[in-house]
């Protein structure tokens, strides 16, 4: 079975390497000591399972794995981080504590061997755990997104507006936009309440964007941005808009 | 008439009382010189001088008494005014029912009280308006001293709550990723991981140790630094380098404690914890314009964490503090060069 190891402390790396070493037939593949070096780790060596640090520099774990299109197993190695314990907990996803014992390792690892019976790490928990680790500080200021192969990490008031699309949303810059498997309540709850304002089912906007609001016809109005955009404005939108605009 | 002064006021109660009398026996003999020389007998003058005046003296009493007791807000000044012209009003019915009722040997007195009235009126309300104001100014005094007793008694426990979050602020990251380092060296390198554990207990003894009050010499703060720098360096391998440059001669000089420390975690935590690839953190010392200098640079991802991070980079607990022992807000100078943070603290000499 093959297995990378990501973390930015070399150290770090290596109790996970003499740990496995009493394992047969886990290999370590790789070693990466950040979230890009990861990422194209992963797409070529196709891991079965990965060992994971939460805080890396650029791109923390979590970002990492949603740029992944397939996600392997995964066991989460971090040394103190709140909000992903309880991520981890609600998601039934193994994690292990720094520093942790080999007793403790070995029971990870032999949870993942055992995946029918105690699920560790399946892709359906780790999508849930990375709807659930909206907490993470780091998602309130940026968001990370994949264009081709490109890592783009993209500060959050450069984002203008946000678009439901299908299962994925689109958000639009000043020069492109990007899609992002997240839901809109996902962003309507991440992103500052301040800045971001959900005019309609399907649409955020960005305030600092803000020109105007007109109306469109009897009862109804539009947002109007800055470069012109034309955002629709459900009736409570309005209403609430206006509200935090104090009109 | 001084009692409600209290001790706030700068003047004992005997000064008080020796600078009223003064000016009371200052008045009256005035206006019995005055009222000689319009042409009444000495007796009558003096009778007259210390009747008006003895009473004006109970009528300021009283409304000192009054706004003792009653202080009206300052949304309605005039009232003040308005209470002091109805005193007065009051004060001259009863000075001419009295001045007549003690008067009456001379017969061309009642006459010459009747055409005085309107100036006794305008005295006597001058001088109790002039009294009014002072309490209202010694009212004013007092409220301005007890706010300004309030407002040191908070900062100074904002000082102390500050302290003890930065006491305590021995990040949780930091300790278990140190302690998950030594793990890693027990297995291979147990002479290092010994020099490792050494290393983090000095580095937390030094941190628990610590008393805010009092300040140590540069050389101790330094110390404790390289510590701290030096795990990390454990931590983070070669990626990491440490300069460390200061003038031999200003090691003693004495700085506030924990001042530096965030300064340098915030470089470890830009510098060091989000970029990827090797960096320097310089860490230098020296005296200029009487002042010691002490600056941290550190580089940092200007694309990736200007946006973020503004340009508070969490100093701003430091600026306050800085504020708080100084009194200054020109003490600490940040820089953005070339990809490079440039924190400059500039301590005072010890008061």
């Amino acid at each position: 079975m093959k297995i990378i190891i990501i973390d930015d402390e070399p150290l770090a790396r290596m109790v996970v390497g003499e740990y496995l070493q009493s394992h047969a037939g886990l290999e370590v593949v790789a070693e990466c000591s950040d979230g890009f070096q990861g990422v194209k780790a992963i797409m070529q060596h196709k891991p079965d399972l990965i060992f994971l640090d939460i805080q890396m520099p650029k791109i923390n774990g979590f970002e990492m794995l949603e740029l992944l299109d397939t996600i392997p197993s995964v066991i989460f190695a971090t040394a103190f981080d709140e909000y992903a314990i309880k991520a981890f907990e609600s998601n039934a996803v193994d994690y292990l504590l720094k520093p942790f014992s080999k007793e403790r390792f070995d029971s990870a690892i032999e949870k993942y061997k055992s995946k029918s019976v105690t699920p560790v790490s399946s892709e359906k928990n780790i999508q849930g755990l990375l709807e659930n680790t909206a907490k993470q500080p780091d998602d309130k200021n940026r968001i990370v997104v994949k264009n081709g192969s490109d890592i783009r990490i993209v500060p959050v008031q450069d984002v203008m507006y946000i678009e439901a699309y299908d299962d994925y949303v689109k958000l639009f810059t000043k020069d492109t936009y990007y899609l992002k498997k997240k839901t809109m309540s996902y962003y309507e709850q991440v992103l500052d309440s301040e800045t971001f304002f959900r005019t309609h089912r399907s649409y955020i906007i960005n305030l600092q964007e803000l020109t105007k609001i007109e109306p469109l016809e009897k009862n109804t109005y539009i947002a109007i941005l800055k470069n012109g955009k034309k955002i629709p404005l459900s009736r409570t939108g309005y209403t609430k808009l206006k509200e935090m605009l104090g009109v | 008439m001084h009692s409600h002064l209290k001790s706030s006021l700068p003047y004992s109660k005997l000064q008080i009382l020796l600078l009223y009398l003064g000016w009371w026996a200052f008045w009256s003999f005035t206006q019995a010189c005055v009222l000689h020389r319009l042409g009444l007998s000495w007796n009558v003058s003096v009778i007259d001088a210390l009747v008006s005046n003895s009473l004006l003296g109970v009528f300021a009493f009283i409304t000192i008494a009054i706004f003792y007791y009653y202080q009206p807000g300052t949304t309605n000044r005039a009232y003040r005014f308005i209470f002091a012209l109805g005193i007065t009003i009051f004060y001259c019915v009863l000075l001419r029912f009295v001045l007549s009722y003690v008067i009456t040997s001379d017969e061309s007195y009642s006459n010459f009280l009747m055409n005085s009235m309107p100036v006794r009126f305008i005295i006597s309300f001058l001088v109790l308006c002039f009294v009014t104001l002072l309490n209202w100014m010694w009212s004013i005094l007092k409220e301005q001293k007890e706010q300004e007793q309030r407002r040191n008694t908070a900062e100074q426990l904002v000082k102390d709550a500050e302290l003890a979050k930065l006491r305590q602020q021995l990040q949780p990251h930091f300790l278990f990723n140190s302690l998950n380092s030594i793990s890693a060296l027990a297995g291979t390198k147990p002479n290092e991981a010994r020099k490792m554990i050494q290393q983090l207990s000095d580095f937390l003894r030094g941190t628990l140790k610590k008393d805010e009050q009092e300040c140590v010499p540069l050389r101790e703060e330094l110390d404790h630094l390289k510590l701290y720098l030096e795990i990390e360096k454990v931590r983070f391998g070669h990626r990491l380098n440490v300069e460390i440059n200061f003038d031999e001669t200003i090691l003693d000089a004495p700085i506030p404690p924990l001042l530096l420390q965030p300064i340098v975690e915030n470089a470890i935590k830009f510098g060091l914890y989000d970029t990827i690839d090797e960096i320097t953190i310089s860490v230098s010392s020296y005296l200029k314009e009487g002042l010691l200098h002490i600056q941290v640079k550190n580089p940092f991802d200007s694309e990736t964490q200007l946006a973020n991070q503004g340009t508070g980079f969490g100093l701003s607990s430091i600026q306050r503090r800085l504020f708080l022992l100084y009194a200054r807000n020109d003490l600490m100078l940040i820089e953005k060069k070339e990809n490079q943070f440039i924190t400059t603290l500039r301590i005072p000499p010890v008061r």
